[in-house]
């Protein structure tokens, strides 16, 4: 733990690096999820074809594939990230994260539409609401409440998985702290364990309070 | 089609549905036709380049494939002995935690909790790093096969004990009243029925593996699939000045959803017939709990 308490800085800019390169995937995810959740439910068939198949791909491909092929795949067609603070794997990485995990908030939230039961909209359209009215008042606030835990640990394991971004290419998040410090002549247990206790200090207290928010809302049914 | 959303489309609504199909289809094409030109001015549709993977009549295509076929052996023994090793160590965790007393169950469940919260590509780092510096030397397979058991098990662990909560309380007291200890009782009783209930997320667990063996890129020496491509993309850059990344990636990508989709329609296929077999036997209202959904959402995440 020497490594923890010598170099802390570096741990904290790592720490910041994970949360700044999680919060850009997550935006994306949830944005981008959520669009192919709307396409998965759409009386469209097209639109649900590419949901689906997006769903499929991305659910079924190792998220290190993915990221091969964002960052280095796409550049061959002309596809060329701009770089963030001189990082040219930052954007492919987030872009890349954020593809992957919109197939798994996709399912979340399709998921929770459809835990709905059919006979609450069908009562809603039986007093007169329109659409919209049985969308936003009926469907959407109990869909809502069962999303969020799925979702949650959806973002949990998003937050993991951007250990193997920082693996795969130098973003100045958690991960590559770890070959800093052993090319600055730690061992591996020193700086690996304190890359280890810092991703702990995001995912547990994570997890905890997913636990308490899910208490709090839960449908009875 | 009919859902929580809509009723029975009447003809208005069919004929909306037609349009905004119309729309999307020529939407879609228009994205399509897009794709292959910007594909066709970087110089990405030729032969040359989809070749080695996917044309059987080009010259290095076996060559390819024998190379990738190697990596690929390698990637499914590491993901078998890990789904082995997990299951044997996940169901003893979970054999802990319950029938440990109170005193010492924090222990288990905090192993459990840690394991749970690091993400996998670390723990296989920690086991390729830090074992060596203890004087434990493997080979590279066992570093990968350590790390992703290290995790993986904590997970099935939680599985386990899942299934076991979910069986009706009567099938414990009746065991017990005819006197069957505490661990009879598991291990005759309960876990036999359990791992039934568990089949289908145990299978998107081993989907989960499957994809993860995919890490074993950052241990050095270690040739799975996607390093074996990597070193394939090296090979025709190098030496035929071919650059294929994107081509190679997209065949890796395409073995690995053609397992792991088998994978998920045969998690499917045994939930369909385990809830069906099952239902006699359960307690009518007993609905497997959220985390044994088969690919759902609570079980297989990552």
């Amino acid at each position: 733990m020497d490594a923890l308490i010598a170099e802390f800085p570096r741990f904290v800019s790592g720490f910041l690096g994970t949360l700044r390169l999680c919060l850009f995937a997550a935006i994306g995810a949830l944005v981008l999820g959520t669009l192919l959740a709307a396409f998965r439910v759409s009386p469209v068939p097209p639109l649900r074809w590419v949901g689906t198949s997006w769903v499929t791909v991305f659910r079924n491909s190792p998220l290190v594939v993915v990221l091969f092929l964002f960052a280095f795949g796409l550049p061959q067609v002309g596809v060329v990230f701009p770089t963030f603070g001189g990082n040219s794997f930052f954007w492919p990485g987030v872009a890349g994260l954020a593809a992957y995990t919109a197939a798994f908030v996709c399912e979340a939230v399709r998921s929770g539409i459809n835990s709905v039961p059919a006979g609450q909209a069908e009562a809603a359209r039986a007093v007169g609401l329109t659409f919209q009215q049985t969308l936003g008042s009926v469907v959407l606030p109990q869909a809502l409440r069962t999303v969020v835990p799925p979702l949650g640990s959806v973002m949990i394991a998003m937050i993991k998985n951007s250990a193997i971004v920082g693996a795969f290419g130098v973003t100045g998040e958690l991960f590559s702290v770890d070959g800093a410090l052993t090319a600055a002549g730690y061992s591996a247990l020193s700086s690996l364990g304190g890359v280890a206790l810092a991703y702990l200090a995001i995912t547990i207290p994570a997890g905890i309070g997913l636990g308490v928010l899910e208490r709090k809302i839960e449908v009875k049914r | 089609m009919s859902s929580v959303l809509y009723d029975a489309p009447g003809p208005r609504a069919r004929r909306n549905t037609l349009i905004g199909t119309v729309i999307a289809v020529v939407l879609l094409a228009g994205l399509v036709v897009l794709a292959v030109i910007q594909l066709g001015e970087n110089g990405q549709l030729d032969g040359e380049k989809w070749g080695p993977a996917f044309n059987p009549a080009n010259q290095y295509f076996v060559a390819t494939w024998s190379a990738l076929g190697d990596g690929l052996v390698n990637t499914v023994v590491a993901a078998a002995l890990t789904l082995v090793l997990a299951l044997a160590i996940g169901t003893a965790l979970a054999v802990a935690r319950i029938t440990s007393s109170r005193a010492y169950r924090w222990l288990v469940v905090s192993a459990i909790e840690l394991f749970r919260g690091l993400p996998v590509v670390i723990t296989i780092f920690l086991a390729a790093r830090v074992l060596p510096e203890f004087g434990i030397s493997l080979p590279p397979l066992w570093y990968l096969v350590i790390g992703l058991t290290a995790y993986n098990c904590v997970i099935i662990a939680e599985i386990v004990r899942a299934g076991v909560n979910a069986l009706p309380r009567g099938q414990s007291e009746a065991a017990y009243a005819v006197g069957l200890t505490r661990f009879q009782v598991l291990r005759i009783i309960l876990l036999p029925q359990a791992f039934r209930i568990m089949l289908p997320a145990l299978i998107s667990q081993l989907v989960v593996i499957v994809k993860d063996t995919s890490l074993g890129f950052v241990i050095f020496g270690f040739s799975e699939f996607v390093r074996t491509a990597n070193t394939v993309i090296q090979f025709f850059g190098g030496q035929e000045g071919i650059n294929l990344p994107l081509q190679m990636y997209i065949a890796v990508a395409l073995v690995f959803i053609l397992i792991n989709y088998a994978l998920s329609k045969l998690a499917e296929y045994v939930q369909r017939r385990t809830s069906r077999a099952g239902r006699a036997a359960r307690n009518k209202d007993a609905a497997p709990p959220a985390e044994l959904a088969p690919v759902g959402v609570g079980g297989a995440v990552t």
